[in-house]
């Protein structure tokens, strides 16, 4: 369906004026406060116990709220967050090496592309130097050097060492110092904690969100849980691509049902595909492990010259392989940035030049560096990531290169949210990488995990007070029509999926789509493939819902249910995705275009068409969404063009 | 390849369970221990019948949800690996594997494979943290961590929580668990003020939710897919004493 209208131009009414060092102090300082004997009769319903949900829980309870909380996995501490390696960012200039909070938000402007608020960004960097405080308070083990101060190292996009980190287990290891917090609210009552419990609607009342649907995983059962305001910390939507570096479970039913409910949706499109993940092994792969960028400083990519040459790459002499990253980029070799390493991957690839089962991978090649600096030296620098590689393939990377291939691993987009983390809907607040806050079109290595904490721990906690201190709450009971309605179409819509009890699986279907997307809406997308692809989402969607088979029931553990509703909803989503994706004819960051593009190949933006946030409203089904544009505005920082020939 | 899959089955908690066989027929070395579940339940669902419920997430060695017991050993053959990174190149085609839940009388089992871990949460919110409301931490570099001290903490937290210790012991103790998060939260300057009260309480959660006494067989750190080391468990003791000497509850 490629009919949408545009509506109305929004603003961010949150964010104040004045010089951007000072903007957060004032918005905290004009925020009002909630009596601390008055918190207790509030209560704050969080979906999500990541590190946005993780920490925005433990927080809100600390201040007396009453908090109700849920996940999916069977313990908070599993959230995905936890598989997060590299690092966290923070403006510390421990180093003293020239960081600063502004030099923090520069980098991540430009890594956005130019395509997120200057306003928030600032205050990312500002509140960054306190996480660093919050986590080693807890007793997060970060990184030491031998006079037991912290260490950092650096990562893509910037020059200076600002990243810190837990060995290969910084998202871990950060995880765990939110969880064993909230852990310490639970006990003490403040929070009541239900896991294994899944978000399925949002409750909407007079145009303020009330409360959630959600389904028990072990019994069943169908409840709904009533607040007076609600965050959403319910992660990316990447696992919409069925092979992503994202967990199983990973999915966009919360965001998506909130969007069907009225809350706008932002920037879909924006995608971010990480260029070195071990490539698939066949049709049974689930899904892709990620390898740290870090290894591009020592590996060298390459590819045979002779199309299809399946020789095994020992065999393949010197003058018949091309380095393709550093020919076609001499000056920055195999360290360009992320995007650009991904899709020169999939030209080689798609040139028929790609290596391994299904032609779907380059040579990531250590041969010279051992050569070079002998292998214990190779062995102390990356020992656990070889032994990873060698645990999921059965190569030795000493001996024989590592294959590697791109793969979908975070969302830009989210849905959309004021400087106070409100979405258009009153009393919906949304954090971590389900919302689209900070990162414009493309994030930088290791802000993702200093979003969701900045989110959680300090920017929710001071805008959710102002709210809810405005008061004007009516009561709302379990037995308002508007509350039973919204419970009986979730129910509805679960029996449904029970009773198609058609012939195809529920992976299959997820399977196919995530292929689609890949293929039309994934590296590069052009205005033809996304219009196929548009065409067929639709197409699939109608076959799941005439072949989808769905055993068992609805009251007893049953994870076939839980996925074929996550299915659904990525089939919905895929669509708006995809025209997003369609309506923004520029390239930037994560977007690539094909028909927009510099001559040497690179992303081309059109600022003069494109300097706004796409906030999508839902249409109704069957009808096309609209299209509301925040215009973006650049004061402190000035939009280039990226090269790096 | 083609295996022989013998799987424990049953429909709910209360409903009695066996072993279910089932073969699989050409699945490739390079396929890990849960895709070739997901096969089979494929193939089950498009012949009508209830696909084997298991839990799992990260499918990379993190989150700790996967739990299965392998041939008899919590996560299968492989050292310091989870079942969600075990692949079949580490059996042989034509062999018989047999895969059951974790066993343990506090982990009751919830359907097929999955297990109900949550006394583990429980024995963590009982006393596994360090008090530090947000907003009320000092300048991370006003507290200096020698490096060895950080590296010890660091080892005992890569705890992912699965409980493949528990489910390797044969008294079902629950030790190696809260040894790991004790040596990580006492090795810390952070962790000083809270020292007593932590060990205290969470051993005595560990007791209370019907876990059982160590006899130090180590079963529970050779089954350990994140290497925790026996040793903390010996430090255990030691800050058990300690903590019932000093006499502070
Ligand atoms: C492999 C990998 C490596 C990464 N490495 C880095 C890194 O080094 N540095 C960095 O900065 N970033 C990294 N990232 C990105 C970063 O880890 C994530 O963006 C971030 O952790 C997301 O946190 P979150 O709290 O928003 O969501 P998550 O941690 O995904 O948590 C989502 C929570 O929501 C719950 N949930 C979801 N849907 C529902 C529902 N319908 N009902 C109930 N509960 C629900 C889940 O149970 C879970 O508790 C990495 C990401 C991946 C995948
Ligand atoms: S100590 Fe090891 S086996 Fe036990 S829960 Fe932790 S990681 Fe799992
Ligand atoms: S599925 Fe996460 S550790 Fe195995």
């Amino acid at each position: 369906m490629i009919d949408y209208t545009v509506g109305e131009d929004i603003v961010d009414r949150a964010a104040p004026d004045g010089p951007i060092e000072a903007r957060w102090d004032t918005r905290r300082f004009t925020a009002k406060l909630v009596n601390p004997s008055n918190r207790r009769k509030h209560r704050i319903i969080v979906v999500g116990t990541g590190l946005a949900g993780g920490s925005a829980g433990a927080t809100l309870a600390e201040q007396g709220y009453q908090v109700v909380q849920f996940c999916f996995q069977d313990s908070p501490r599993r959230a995905h967050s936890v598989a997060a390696q590299g690092g966290i960012n923070a403006a510390k200039d421990y180093r003293n090496d020239g960081d600063s909070i502004h030099r923090l938000f520069y980098d991540t402007v430009k890594g956005g592309d130019f395509r997120s608020r200057e306003s928030n960004v600032y205050r990312l960097a500002q509140v960054s130097v306190e996480i660093i405080d919050q986590c080693v308070a807890q007793g997060v083990p970060f990184a030491r050097e031998y006079g037991g101060l912290l260490d950092n190292r650096s990562f893509g996009g910037v020059q200076v060492s600002r990243t810190f980190y837990a060995r290969g287990q910084t998202g871990q290891q950060l995880l765990i110092g939110a969880y064993q917090a909230l852990s310490r609210q639970i006990a003490a009552g403040n929070i009541e904690m239900h896991p294994r419990t899944e978000m399925l609607d949002l409750i909407v009342i007079d145009g303020r969100a009330r409360g959630i649907v959600a389904r028990d995983l072990i019994t069943g059962e169908v409840r709904t849980y009533l607040a007076d305001a609600v965050v959403l910390a319910t992660g990316g939507y990447g696992n919409i691509f069925y092979l992503s570096t994202n967990a199983k479970g990973s999915n966009a039913t919360a965001i998506w049902r909130a969007h069907r409910r009225g809350a706008y949706l932002a920037n879909p499109c924006y995608t971010q595909i990480h260029p070195t993940c071990i490539p698939r092994s066949g049709e049974h792969q689930s899904k892709l492990t990620l390898m740290s960028e870090s290894l591009r400083n020592d590996g060298r990519i390459w590819v045979p010259k002779r199309k299809g040459d399946t020789r095994a790459p020992n065999e393949i002499p010197e003058d018949e392989r091309d380095y393709y990253l550093e020919r076609i980029y001499p000056s920055f070799g195999n360290l360009v940035p992320r995007d650009i390493a991904s899709r020169a991957a999939k030209n080689q690839c798609d040139e028929g030049r790609g290596v391994g089962p299904g032609g779907l991978g380059v040579y990531l090649d250590f041969a010279d560096a051992i050569a070079r600096l002998g292998r214990d030296a190779v062995e102390a620098r990356y020992g656990n990531l070889f032994d990873m590689y060698q645990r999921i393939t059965g190569e030795n990377p000493y001996e024989v290169p590592m294959r590697i291939y791109p793969a979908i691993h975070y969302a830009m987009g989210g849905l959309w949210v004021d400087y106070d983390l409100q979405s258009n809907l009153a009393g919906l607040f949304v954090i971590g990488e389900a919302n689209f806050s900070d990162h414009g079109a493309n994030r930088l290595g290791a802000s993702a995990l200093m979003q969701g904490l900045a989110d959680g721990y300090f920017v929710l906690p001071a805008t959710i007070n102002d709210y809810l201190a405005r008061g004007g709450l009516d009561p709302v009971g379990p037995e308002d029509p508007a509350v039973r309605q919204v419970q009986s179409e979730a129910l509805d819509r679960l029996q449904r999926l029970l009773s198609v009890r058609g012939e195809r699986t529920v992976d299959s279907f997820h399977r196919e789509l995530g292929a689609l997307l890949w293929d039309k809406c994934g590296m590069a997308r052009s205005d033809e493939s996304l219009r196929d692809a548009l065409e067929r989402i639709p197409k699939l969607r109608e076959q799941f819902w005439q072949s989808v088979t769905v055993p068992g029931t609805g009251a007893e553990l049953n994870q076939e249910l839980e996925k074929a509703n996550r299915v659904a909803d990525f089939l919905e989503f895929a669509e708006l995705l995809a025209l997003d994706a369609l309506v923004r004819t520029e390239s930037c960051g994560g977007h690539f275009r094909v028909e927009s593009q510099t001559p040497d190949g690179e992303a081309r933006r059109d600022d003069e068409n494109f300097s706004h946030v796409a906030a999508w409203e839902f249409g109704g089904d069957g009808r096309g969404p609209v299209l509301h544009k925040e215009p973006l505005q650049f004061d402190y920082v000035h939009p280039t063009q990226r090269s790096y020939a | 390849m083609n295996l022989t899959l013998r799987i424990w089955r049953q429909p709910g908690p209360d409903a009695g369970g066996s072993m279910v066989t089932y073969q699989v027929s050409d699945v490739s070395p390079d396929m890990s221990f849960l895709e070739v579940l997901d096969v089979l339940n494929e193939r089950l669902i498009r012949a009508g019948e209830q696909p084997v419920a298991f839990d799992h997430d990260c499918r990379e060695g993190i989150c700790g949800s996967c739990a299965m017991v392998i041939n008899g050993r919590p996560h299968g053959p492989e050292q310091t690996t989870t079942t969600c990174q075990l692949h079949l190149r580490s059996f042989r085609d034509g062999d018989v594997i047999d895969v059951e839940p974790w066993r343990a009388r506090p982990f009751p089992v919830i359907k097929d494979l999955v297990v109900d871990r949550s006394a583990f949460d429980r024995i963590i919110s009982s006393g596994g943290y360090i008090t530090s409301p947000t907003g009320s931490a000092p300048e991370a570099h006003s507290i200096l961590v020698p490096k060895p001290v950080a590296d010890l903490a660091f080892e005992n937290a890569t705890c992912i929580g699965c409980g493949a210790c528990v489910a390797a012991c044969p008294n079902g103790s629950a030790m190696l668990f809260t040894a790991a998060k004790v040596a990580h939260l006492n090795s810390l300057p952070q962790g000083q003020p809270e020292r007593e009260s932590r060990v205290l309480s969470m051993v005595a959660t560990m007791d209370a939710e019907g876990f059982g006494g160590c006899t130090n067989t180590g079963e529970c750190a050779a089954a350990c897919p994140k290497g925790i080391p026996l040793s903390s468990i010996a430090n255990l003791n030691r800050e058990y004493l300690h903590a019932l000497r000093a006499g502070r509850a």
